[in-house]
This record gives structure tokens, C-alpha cells and sequence, in this order.
């Protein structure tokens, strides 16, 4: 099966900081890749480097047939096409739950406004807000932000979704209600790149685990073989640190 | 929160004059801080309002005392001036309305990634802010006068809408930089172009973070409008040298033209006051 997302020999310089070192990674449709690693390792660069949210320096990067890195193509379609969830949730502070997961399939896709409604009471429903559908996020816990969040990317309809550090910004108790949702998400199909550490996901859900290190794709594999049987020596100590 | 000075108070410095602390999330709940112009008095600071209570009152019953007891010179005066009045709020209204949208432009033009637009956005703010109004006043109503006839009003117009421009387009660039980030990106992640974003995402968030700033440079205006009664505009403080020329009651007239001054804008020092109460109290 031709890959979903392919990075080829990615590099990212900010300055003289190496954020990412001919790193590459082949995701297949359907496949759920947990990245791992130590802060600064480059994880979060390298998810930003897959809408475009910064530019590589060098290397290639695609989403099935379109080439993120080639300026000619047209990236905000690649963008539709690639959700995004963020640690601090970025929801829109002036729009309800609703309007903030109507607004691009209006703006970008110029849905009508009664077809954005269903879809998005649809995506409410899907994350257990159905009861929030007016409310503004600010009057919303953490964890009901990142669901909100979440539905706002589903609402283009993407192929592939990125999240980084999904619930690293929540409280313990809300952790939970996030990963549930993902782990749901993961099993309808949807192909999934997920910066986190959370144990429980990796083993509900990941297909695949990415172990990076100072810019640099030091192990991948299964989730079984790398965290029971790490092969690097650098992946065994971190691993130890977390586990 | 995040807080915005005043333009004014920032002098020439490049600096954005916004220190975003707290929730980054939020853009929102953001208060202002204004070193320029009238106190605002909120109702929290009990001392300022208090003292605002007695500025405006006082003015209110001196005038009215006046009038009453002491119709003449004052009777006459007070009701020479409301054409002038009414003059003021003019220029004042209209000066306002279009530098708001050329601070709109100079606001969007000094944080635009296009080098020439920023760097004509920054000439002219720097440029402007360098020019004592009543510089640029005398200059723009002699530099039109050489190309087109226009009306003295217009050309006091003209002059303030230009000079204001520059105050406001520093407090529209403040507002929009302290926005953060993530809601650009958030945005763009979902395809929307960036003046999409910037329209549906950034500009009404920026709005509640520049509306009080913005009242405090209405007020200031307001002030700074005095200033095209030397261009034969029949404004307020115009209208009392002109009562005054005739009677030779200086010192009366100028009293009353104070006081009236005194209300108007302690009087719109409340509303901005409230205005931003509300605001912080609706937290969004
Ligand atoms: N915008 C930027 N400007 C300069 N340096 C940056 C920028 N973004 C990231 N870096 C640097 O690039 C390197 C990789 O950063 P990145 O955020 O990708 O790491 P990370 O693995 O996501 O770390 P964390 O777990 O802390 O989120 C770091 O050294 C970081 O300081
Ligand atoms: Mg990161």
C-alpha cells in the first residue's frame, strides 16, 4: 500500500539548533505512530514540518500524492487534509464549541451553514459534548477543550491527524476522556501521528512506535519489541526514565 | 492577561509594548493600561472615582451655577457656544472615524511579512509621531492648499485622521500581536488563508483588547481637536475667542469653554470606564 505520510531525509536548522537530522518515516494508512522522546528531541518540529506549519531545510516530505515541501503545491488543500490537535488546545476564544468546529468547513469549504450545524453536532456528539453545543471554551474544563479541539479538526474531514502532546496539559483526571476519544478514533482507522507518553494509548493503540533523540529517528518498531526490548542503547535509557 | 499601553506612551520605540503573561489559551480578558489622557476611573479604584464624581460634578453645577447667578457675561456665552460644540464633536467624530481605518491599515501594514509595506507602515508612524500635531496641522492645510481647494473643515479632517492614524495603528499592532499564536496556527492547520484567519480569528479577538485604548485616543482627540480652530474652523474653544473678541470677556469665555471641555470628556472617560468593566466582567 503506497504510504500516507512519507518524510525523506528531513532536516530543520532554527540558527545553528539541529531540530531535525535526515530523519525520515513512512506511515501507512490506518497506522497509529507514537513518537517518543526527550524535550527537544525534535518531535514536535517534525509533526509542524507535515502541514507546513514551519519549512524544512532540506529533504522531502509527502502526503499520499502531494508534496508538502514542493512550494508549487497547494498547501492549504494539503492542510485540509492533515488535522491538527495542540497542547494547549488553540481553540477559538470568541466562538462557542459549535462555531468552533463549523468554522473552516464554512470559510474553507464553503459548506452552508445548516450542513456545517449537523456536521458539527455530529463531531459533538462523537467527543460526549452534545450538552456544550453553546458554550464558549473558556467556560470549559481542559479536557472538554481538547475533545472540542479534536472534533474541530475532524470536521475537514482529514486523512491523516497530528497530535502533539494531546493531554500533557490536563489534569490527571481528565487524561482520560481525551485518550478515549484517540484510541476510538484509532480504531475507525484514521491514520494517526501522536507525540505522547501516555503509556495506556501506546498500548490500546499505537501500531507503531517512533523513538527520536537530538533531532535524530533512533528506533522504531512495535510497541511490544520497543518498549520491552529497545534496541539502542539511547532509546533503554530513556525508556527507563519514563517508565 | 495581556496588557497594552498606550501608543503614546511608548514613544519611538519598536518594541512591542504588549507582555502577554499568564493563560496563553486565552487572548482574551486583556486590560489595558493608558498613561495618556484622561484617568479612567473603574469603579474598583475608589479614589479616582471619587475625585471623578467631584471634577465632573463640580463643572456640571459651576456651569449651571453660572448661568443661573450670573447671567451676564454667562447666559450669553453659553448660549453662543453649542453651535461650536457641536462643530467639535464633528471634526472630532469624523477625525476619529477615518483614522480608524487608516490605523486599521498601518496597524496590519507594520506586522505585514511584506518588506516594503512594513517598512512604509513604520516610516509613516515613526514619522508622524516625530511632528507635533499642530505642526502637521499648519503643514497638511498649506501642502493641500497648494494642490486642491479643499474645505478648512476637511483639511482639519484630513490632518488629525492623519495623525491619529499613526497612535492607532500602534494600539491595532499591540492588540494584534498580543494575540497568541497558537491562534494563527490553529487556524492555518485548518486551511483557512491567512487573511482569512486574520479576519475571522485574530481581528475579533484584537477588537475587545483594543476598544479601551481606543475610547482613551477618542478622548484625545477630542482634546487635540481645539487645535483646527486655527484653521477657521468654528469649533468650541473658536467660538469663545470669537464671543470673547467682541466682549473682550476673556476670561469668561475661556472659563466656560474649560468647563465644557472638563464634561465632555470626563463625561466619555466614564463611558470607556464602563465599557471596559463590562468587558472584563463578560471575560470573553
Ligand atoms: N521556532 C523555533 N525557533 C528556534 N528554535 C526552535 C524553534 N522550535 C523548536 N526549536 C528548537 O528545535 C529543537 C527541537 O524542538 P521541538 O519543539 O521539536 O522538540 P520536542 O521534541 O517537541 O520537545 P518537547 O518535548 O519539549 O516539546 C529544540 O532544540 C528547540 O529549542
Ligand atoms: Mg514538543
Amino acid at each position: 500500500m503506497a504510504d500516507r505520510v512519507r518524510i525523506v531525509n528531513a532536516c530543520k536548522y532554527f540558527g545553528k539548533v539541529v531540530a531535525l537530522r535526515n530523519a525520515s518515516l513512512s506511515v501507512k494508512p490506518g497506522e497509529v505512530v507514537l513518537v517518543i522522546g526527550p524535550s527537544g528531541s525534535g518531535k514536535s518540529t517534525m509533526l509542524r514540518c507535515i502541514n507546513r506549519l514551519e519549512h524544512l531545510s532540506s529533504g522531502e516530505i509527502w502526503v499520499d500524492e502531494d508534496k508538502v515541501t514542493d512550494h508549487a503545491s497547494d498547501i492549504r488543500k494539503i492542510r485540509e487534509e492533515v488535522g491538527m490537535v495542540f497542547q494547549s488546545f488553540n481553540l477559538f476564544p470568541h466562538l462557542t464549541a459549535l462555531e468552533n468546529i463549523t468554522l473552516a468547513p464554512r470559510v474553507v469549504k464553503k459548506i452552508s451553514d445548516t450542513d456545517a450545524r449537523d456536521l458539527g453536532r455530529k463531531l459533538l456528539a462523537r467527543v460526549g459534548l452534545s450538552e456544550k453545543e453553546t458554550v464558549f471554551p473558556e467556560q470549559l474544563s481542559g479536557g472538554q477543550q481538547q475533545r472540542v479541539a479534536i472534533a474541530r479538526a475532524l470536521a475537514m474531514s482529514p486523512k491523516v491527524m497530528l497530535f502533539d502532546e494531546p493531554t500533557s496539559a490536563l489534569d490527571p483526571e481528565m487524561i482520560k476522556e481525551v485518550l478515549d476519544v484517540m484510541v476510538e478514533l484509532a480504531k475507525e482507522g484514521m491514520t494517526m501521528l501522536v507525540v505522547s507518553h501516555e503509556m495506556g494509548f501506546a498500548r490500546a493503540a499505537a501500531h507503531t512506535v517512533v523513538f527520536m533523540d537530538n533531532g535524530e529517528i533512533i528506533e522504531r518498531g512495535p510497541p511490544e519489541a520497543v518498549f520491552a526490548a529497545p534496541k539502542e542503547e539511547r532509546t533503554q535509557r530513556f525508556l527507563k526514565h519514563i517508565l | 492577561m495581556a496588557e497594552v499601553e498606550s501608543a503614546k506612551s511608548t514613544g519611538v520605540s519598536k518594541e512591542a509594548p504588549v507582555s502577554p503573561r499568564g493563560d496563553p489559551r486565552l487572548g482574551r480578558g486583556a486590560r489595558i493600561e493608558v498613561t495618556d489622557g484622561a484617568l479612567i476611573p473603574g469603579r474598583g479604584e475608589k479614589a479616582t472615582f471619587s475625585a471623578w464624581r467631584i471634577s465632573f460634578f463640580g463643572a456640571l453645577a459651576l456651569l449651571v451655577g453660572l448661568f443661573l447667578f450670573k447671567p451676564h457675561p454667562y447666559r450669553d456665552i453659553m448660549l453662543f457656544l453649542p453651535d461650536g460644540i457641536l462643530k467639535t464633536f464633528e471634526v472630532t467624530v469624523m477625525s476619529i472615524a477615518c483614522a480608524l481605518i487608516i490605523g486599521l491599515f498601518a496597524g496590519l501594514g507594520r506586522i505585514s511579512r511584506v518588506r516594503i509595506i512594513n517598512r512604509i507602515a513604520t516610516i509613516y508612524v515613526e514619522v508622524i509621531r516625530g511632528i507635533p500635531l499642530l505642526v502637521q496641522i499648519f503643514y497638511i492645510y498649506y501642502a493641500l492648499g497648494k494642490l486642491i481647494q479643499v474645505p478648512d473643515i476637511l483639511a482639519a479632517v484630513i490632518a488629525m485622521a492623519v495623525c491619529y492614524g499613526a497612535y492607532l495603528g500602534e494600539i491595532f499592532r499591540a492588540g494584534i500581536q498580543s494575540i497568541h499564536k497558537g491562534q494563527m496556527e490553529a487556524a492555518i492547520a485548518l486551511g483557512l488563508t491567512r487573511g482569512q484567519a486574520l479576519r475571522r480569528i485574530i481581528l475579533p479577538q484584537t477588537v475587545r483588547v483594543v476598544l479601551p485604548p481606543l475610547g482613551n485616543e477618542f478622548i484625545a482627540l477630542l482634546k487635540d481637536s481645539s487645535l483646527v480652530s486655527i484653521l477657521a474652523v468654528s469649533d468650541l474653544l473658536r467660538r469663545g475667542r470669537e464671543y470673547a473678541s467682541k466682549t473682550f470677556d476673556y476670561f469668561e469665555a475661556f472659563t466656560v469653554v474649560a468647563l465644557v471641555y472638563l464634561v465632555m470628556t470626563l463625561f466619555f472617560s466614564r463611558l470607556v470606564a464602563l465599557m471596559e468593566e463590562r468587558m472584563n466582567q463578560r471575560g470573553r
